[in-house]
């Protein structure tokens, strides 16, 4: 639930970042005692929670940590066999990456936000400030990217946490099993953020029951509380927002597209990176309508990658024709109009509850609502000692209330900052610096 | 992505022969037996209007085909060899390489600069290429941008957008990727124009030393961070048509 758009496509379309170099086998150790004193004074500097989501840490603001980890990626089959529809003929293993240390060491796993994997600039930093804690970490795409959903979802709709959590936890098992002989574990923590945060909630109680790795640290990072609350918050954001509504997206797009242009122009150099973002933003400074509007969009991209990838899977002919064979030339424009403009509650009622009605005659769409909450399991989280909250007070995904629910259920076990909207602040060096203190203590 | 300035022609020339015979024909739609999807697009859409989505895409059947093609070969050939290239290279090697190939693009960002009657554009193309070779060890060493004179690339195809040549239709060209009939046409020219111009004997030696045309391509594609299918979304290629449209009016209009 990033500004996944922008950020991944900006990189993408000039692409001119420098790759790196030869890698040595492990990451060296980092002296995280120059990171301890942050913790005191928290300063970071955005106190409109759309502006904090959208531009994130400004340079000044951000943690001291190791530019580079040397992380590989890995390929998983996860059900021997299958094969990938002809128009997905591409994707045939789960990725995941490692980071592993030298030396024997605890392992975190790292489960990404809505639509990410394990490049999502969120995921990376994690791996960074993981690695400088002395951790291996295998990272893991959200079961809701369309990797994941191709080759690890027993159901092809993600969503529903009754089997999310067991298809994250087969995933980390295998990927486990993967790399076992490459490094040595001590003990293993779970971390996730935004959606991945809210799974890893669920997973924890899972493994309390499986017990295949025991758990020493949960680490939840800006979760959800109530799944499809949050959805919707994020969903109308786009639609009103939008000057005109989804239907004049046209318009919108090209003003700001118009901006980048004249801040580009201005500049030289330019190297369409998050510092670049921030730039345009100290020149543009765009209103509180507009940041809403490109988080809201940014959602409907994450959104409408998903809603196609779950139709394709499933044949359940929700946007392409039950029977309409896609071919891997065939084109996907008209596919991706339709998905960007749906809206939630009719993927909601016309999808997803359908779908899973047709597995569970009886369902309805309050009971589907209902079990999408951190309050389904909100004894197991009162009693967990081993999980950690990290949280915003304005998180733009929380609905009223739901912090002071957060702040209820963890009593001490959370830290909630004033600012930093969604994940705006996860490379402030006073946030970075609580991450390392809650695995060192 | 991005478009090495150079090109291997005969490859090039074999591969746009090759390409439609890549493209699969769709078979004749037979829509109307279908059962149709819940939402579809004649109903959700407003079909009188023009999305940025839709950038003109006529020959989109050829065009994925060959998307495909430029993702195959990067995986299996082009990848590991900029890979292996980055292994056994110091970095400050290949900086020394990216730099020479970089000082020798002034060539094309002095002409075009001059084209498009920008003087101080094209003066500054030529101070780099100065500095840089005369002070950077014959381009090694990118002196100029450390002296605060930032490179700016032009090329053909934006002097053709300068001067009001639309864009044509959307093109993925083999092994170039993404571009459109006036990119094309512009990359012809620039090609054809720097085979025939021979700057300092330049191209006559890449001629005799085809290695070197080699090099240029791994090194531009070792500064690519972009991967094939990475996004995970199932409209990487739309995505990336788009942005591509986008980034070459915002180039011409710089």
């Amino acid at each position: 639930m990033t500004c996944r758009f922008l950020r991944t496509s900006l990189a993408v379309s000039i692409g001119a970042l420098l790759i790196a170099a030869c890698q040595p086998a492990a990451n060296p150790p980092f002296d995280t005692t120059r990171l301890a004193g942050g913790e005191r004074d928290y300063d970071y500097p955005f106190v409109n929670a759309f502006a904090a989501t959208v531009v994130g840490t400004p340079i000044g603001y951000k943690a001291e940590l190791p530019e580079r980890v040397i992380s590989t990626r890995r390929n998983l089959t996860v059900f021997e066999g299958r094969r990938p529809p002809e128009v997905f003929w591409y994707d045939t293993a789960l990725r995941f990456s490692l980071a592993k240390q030298d030396r024997p060491a605890p392992l975190a796993f790292v489960v990404a936000g809505t639509g990410g994997n394990d490049t999502s600039p969120n995921v990376r930093l994690l791996e960074r400030i993981l690695s400088a804690a002395g951790l291996h970490v295998i990272s893991l795409p959200s079961p809701t990217h369309p990797n994941f959903i191709r080759n690890a979802s027993t159901t092809g709709v993600p969503g529903r946490i009754r089997d999310d959590a067991p298809d994250l936890y087969r995933v980390m098992k295998l990927a486990y099993a993967a790399v076992a002989a490459e490094i040595e574990v001590t003990g293993v923590h779970l971390v996730g953020y935004s959606l991945g945060a809210w799974q890893a909630a669920f997973v924890a109680k899972l493994d309390d029951s499986e017990g295949s790795f025991g758990f020493g640290k949960v680490l939840l990072i800006n979760p959800p509380v109530s799944l499809f609350k949050s959805i919707e918050i994020l969903d109308r954001l786009a639609e009103e927002n939008v000057p005109g509504g989804m239907a004049n997206f046209s318009a919108f797009f090209d003003r700001i597209f118009e901006d980048f242009a004249e801040v580009y122009r201005e500049f030289d150099r330019v190297d369409f990176s998050q510092d670049f973002l921030y730039r345009v933003f100290l020149r543009k400074e765009p209103g509180e309508t507009d940041l809403a509007a490109l988080i809201g969009a940014a959602f409907r991209l994450s959104a409408n990658d998903m809603i196609l990838t779950a139709d394709v899977m499933t044949r359940f002919g929700f946007v392409v024709p039950r029977d309409q064979p896609l071919h891997a030339t065939s084109s996907l424009t008209d596919y991706f109009l339709v998905g960007s403009r749906i809206g939630f509650s009719n993927y909601l009622d016309s999808f997803y509850a359908p779908f899973f009605r047709a597995r569970e005659p009886g369902l309805t769409k309050d009971a589907l609502i209902a079990e999408a909450s951190l309050e389904a399991i909100e004894p197991y989280l009162r009693r967990s000692g081993k999980i950690g909250l990290i949280h915003n007070e304005d998180d733009i995904i929380l609905a009223r209330g739901e912090i002071d629910y957060l702040r209820a259920v963890f009593g001490e076990r959370a830290t909630i900052y004033p600012t930093g909207g969604h994940m705006g602040n996860l490379e402030h060096h006073t946030v970075v610096a609580r991450i390392l203190r809650f695995f060192r203590d | 992505m991005a478009k090495p300035q150079s090109s291997p022609h005969r490859l090039f020339a074999a591969l746009l022969l090759l390409a439609p015979l890549l493209a699969c024909a769709e078979g004749a739609r037979t829509a109307a037996d279908r059962e149709p999807p819940v939402f579809q697009a004649a109903e959700v859409i407003d079909t009188s209007r023009r999305y940025p989505i839709q950038v003109p895409d006529p020959l989109e059947g050829f065009n994925r085909a060959v998307y495909n093609f430029n993702a195959e070969f990067d995986r299996y050939l082009f990848l590991p060899v900029a890979e292996a290239y980055e292994t056994v290279t110091p970095d400050l090697a290949r900086q020394g390489v990216s730099n020479f190939f970089a000082n020798l693009g002034e060539i094309y960002s002095f002409a075009n600069g001059a084209l498009q009657l920008k003087p101080i554009r094209a003066g500054r193309a030529v101070l780099r290429f100065s500095l840089n070779t005369v002070l950077g060890l014959g381009g090694l060493i990118d002196v100029a941008t450390e002296m605060g004179i930032e490179r700016i690339p032009e090329d053909l195809g934006q002097t053709l957008g300068r001067y009001g040549v639309p864009e044509g239709p959307y093109l993925v060209l083999p092994l170039f990727g993404p571009s459109n009939l006036r990119d094309t046409v512009g990359l012809i020219g620039d090609t054809v124009a720097y085979g025939l111009v021979n700057p300092f004997g330049l191209a006559s030696i890449e001629r005799r030393y085809s290695a070197i045309t080699g090099l240029r391509a791994v090194d531009k594609r070792s500064q690519v961070s972009f991967r094939y299918w990475e996004s995970g979304s199932p409209f990487e290629y739309d995505l990336i048509r788009l942005l591509y449209t986008k980034k070459r009016q915002l180039d011409i209009a710089k």
